[in-house]
């Protein structure tokens, strides 16, 4: 006797529910209560449960359980799973491209070429010799502890993927700029893309690719590190003063013109803050890839965690906070320099 | 006389809201401002506005704020689409107009000047002033000389590489008239282009402006909600409350001629010595008298011939206008033109050739 008999029973649906069913145990808490010998007495008011997909089958073998969802949307995803590649496949073959060569350049160019190089970036983007300093004696600690190749495929990937970031990104941010109803709908998107815990993408992502492609987690970073490009792309070009647009207009710019000439270069500190928060992203993102066959330092985490070797995790650990800061001091040194020179 | 007229707004509405079709019956059928709101949730921006702006004249439009004025200026140039209405410039009708040719008007016919500048902050003075080329394509020496001469003009000599936070305010609305000079379109509209300066420095913008009109006699639209200034301004004055011309002519008559008590509310505030000339006071005659004490000219204002005549009340002027005569002018009668027009309302002062209290009724 099961609690919910009376609702099957008054909808008349007993019949359905019955139909081709056996009486065999359908699960193993069944099996005890039938070895416990016979029905149990029918609950009281107060051990009702809730109408829940379970206690519903317990009183209609019909009904489908719990467990049937979950499955059910496996069989699903790997019905639609082929199809999916098919098309997935061919449009992110260039992510793996470009990752594998971005790894391949950054791994096989000599030490004393790529630094310096590195070095020269940070110089052109911020301008500061202090800053240059600093990067230098980051690089250097990371290199003379022998980090320097797992540091370089960190980087490597993070260029790709936040280079691809804006790539994306600041188009969308523009369409969502000019139309309400593109915001609408894309803002909920963005809302769960960034509140989704980042183990969640891989595991659909892992059944889609091969785990030995890096579009893998090239496309799980991407998805994690696009948002704030996007949303700050969106919100700089909606921020520019309104007069400004009005004069704009006033002496007859296209709408091309106003968004290249106006609009994008006065939302610039706003997308480049935007492109300081994607890069700091995937540089978190990177190491939770290391999970999924991603190189660089989170390959030492994950090898720290898995051997309970301390004193690599840490090492590494600190590796990557060393990283982060060099990014985000040359991401602000240069987002400083735009904000100087557009104040108003 | 019709065919100088530049600009013309036929039964100009604007109603602001989700449905203003049927707004506009409403306020057709006679609806207020007020009533507007509350009822039907719509905000009356302008009722049935007509106004001629004459070319090569600077049409001045005042009003507090909220009076529509600034809605007003950007119907002009299509900013803002009307609800219902005509604007015809140089004898076509712009809101008939397709994208490409409002396009063109923008850039060949109209220029703007705002009252926060609208400079672009990251572009430098000279690239600033030359935008309007710029949009037309012209190629960077012919834009950039154009620019430096109009730069030049309005006292920006040495400037050009500036950005436009490096300038002071007043600097700045320099560039931004000198922008709409660049454009070389013959009318020009600015929305309160001098209202967010300081005092003196507005006074310099006014000056320069009456001196490039002088010389190049554009048509002019000019939004403010200062009285001083727009009688400094105008050739033509439009007064607008709550979206509607409350009264429009000719500045000095204006101010000897209210015609609602808003109007006398503003004019009561200002210093009518600076504002009115001689020619709106004088008794006009063309006969000698004897015992003048001087010539005046037409234009001069009042206050100058208070100072002429050392606050004697008893002297009188022979009135000239291109050296013939055109009036005499006693300092009494400049005197009663200085009385307060909320005074003038209590005493009878028809006595004097000037009427202070005619048309001051209420609406």
């Amino acid at each position: 006797m099961a609690s919910y008999d009376f609702l099957f029973d008054g909808l008349g649906l007993r019949d359905w529910c019955e139909a081709g069913t056996s009486d065999g145990p359908m699960s193993m808490a069944d099996l005890i209560g039938k070895a416990a010998g016979g029905e149990a007495a029918a609950p009281t008011i107060w051990e009702l449960p809730f109408p829940s997909m379970d206690a519903l089958n317990d009183a209609c073998p019909n009904f489908p359980q719990a467990r049937e969802l979950t499955k059910g949307l496996e069989n699903g995803f790997l019905s639609i799973k082929d199809g999916l590649s098919l098309f997935l496949d061919p449009i992110t073959q260039p992510l793996s491209w470009s990752l594998e060569a971005a790894l391949w350049l950054f791994q096989t160019a000599p030490w004393w070429i790529m630094i310096p190089l590195l070095l020269l970036v940070v110089q052109l983007v911020s301008r500061s010799v202090k800053l240059v300093g600093f990067v230098a004696l980051c690089l250097g600690f990371l290199a003379f502890i022998d980090y320097y190749d797992h540091a370089m495929q960190t980087l490597a990937i993070i260029f790709v993927c936040a280079a691809i970031c804006v790539l994306i990104g600041v188009p969308i941010g523009i369409a969502m700029s000019r139309s309400n109803t593109f915001q609408n709908i894309t803002t909920p998107v963005l809302d769960m893309l960034q509140t989704l815990p980042p183990f969640v993408y891989l595991i659909p992502l892992i059944f889609l690719f091969s785990v030995t492609e890096p579009k893998l987690y090239g496309i799980a970073i991407i998805l994690y590190a696009i948002v704030p490009v996007i949303r700050l792309t969106n919100l700089g070009i909606r921020l520019v003063d309104k007069e400004v647009i009005e004069a704009a207009e006033s002496f007859g710019m296209t709408s091309w013109q106003k968004l290249t000439g106006v609009q994008i270069p006065l939302a610039l500190p706003n997308i480049m803050a935007g492109v300081n928060q994607t890069i700091m992203m995937s540089l978190a993102m990177v190491v939770i890839a290391s999970l999924v066959s991603a190189p660089g330092l989170g390959v030492l985490v994950l090898r720290g965690i898995r051997n309970l070797e301390l004193g690599v995790g840490l090492l590494s650990g600190l590796g990557i906070v060393l990283l982060a800061v060099v990014l985000d001091r040359v991401t602000k040194a240069a987002l400083a320099r735009v904000n100087a020179a557009q104040k108003h | 006389m019709s065919d100088d007229i530049k600009i013309s707004i036929r039964n100009l509405f604007k109603i602001f809201g989700p449905d203003p079709q049927g707004a506009l019956e409403h306020v057709r059928a006679g609806m207020g401002k007020s009533d507007l709101l509350e009822e039907q949730g719509h905000v009356l921006g302008l009722k049935d506005i007509n106004v001629d702006m004459q070319a090569g004249k600077i049409t001045v439009i005042m009003g507090l704020s909220g009076s529509g004025k600034s809605t007003l200026i950007r119907h002009l140039n299509r900013l803002i689409e009307p609800t219902a209405g005509e604007v015809i410039v140089n004898g076509e009708d712009v809101l008939a107009y397709n994208e490409d040719q409002l396009r063109r008007l923008r850039r060949e016919n109209m220029s703007m000047v705002f009252q926060k500048f609208a400079l672009l902050p990251h572009r430098t003075v000279l690239e600033n002033a030359g935008m309007p080329l710029e949009v037309r394509g012209y190629d960077r020496k012919d834009r950039e000389d154009e620019a430096r001469k109009w730069l030049n003009r309005v006292g920006l000599e040495g400037q050009d590489n500036q950005f436009p936070h490096q300038l002071s305010g007043g600097m700045q609305q320099r560039v931004g008239i000198a922008r709409a000079l660049t454009s070389n379109a013959d009318i020009m509209l600015m929305d309160e282009a001098f209202s967010a300066l300081d005092p003196l420095i507005r006074t310099d913008m006014q000056d320069l402006l009456l001196e490039l009109q002088e010389e190049l006699h554009k048509t002019v639209v000019f939004i403010t909600h200062d009285l001083d200034e727009a009688l400094k301004l105008a050739d033509h004055l439009v007064i607008l409350k709550d979206g509607q011309i409350i009264q429009q002519g000719e500045p000095q008559h204006i101010l000897l001629h209210p015609n609602d008590p808003y109007i006398m509310d503003f004019i009561s505030d200002i210093n009518r010595a600076r504002v009115l000339r001689v020619r709106s006071v004088m008794q006009k005659t063309d006969q000698h008298r004897p015992g003048l004490a001087g010539d005046v000219d037409a234009e001069d204002t009042l206050e100058s011939v208070i100072a002429l005549s050392g606050g004697d009340t008893a002297l009188g002027y022979r009135v000239l206008r291109h050296g013939t005569q055109v009036g005499i002018l006693s300092v009494k009668d400049l005197v009663r033109a200085l009385v307060p027009t909320a005074a003038s309302e209590e005493g009878p002062r028809s006595s004097s050739g000037l009427s202070l209290s005619h048309g001051t009724g209420s609406r």
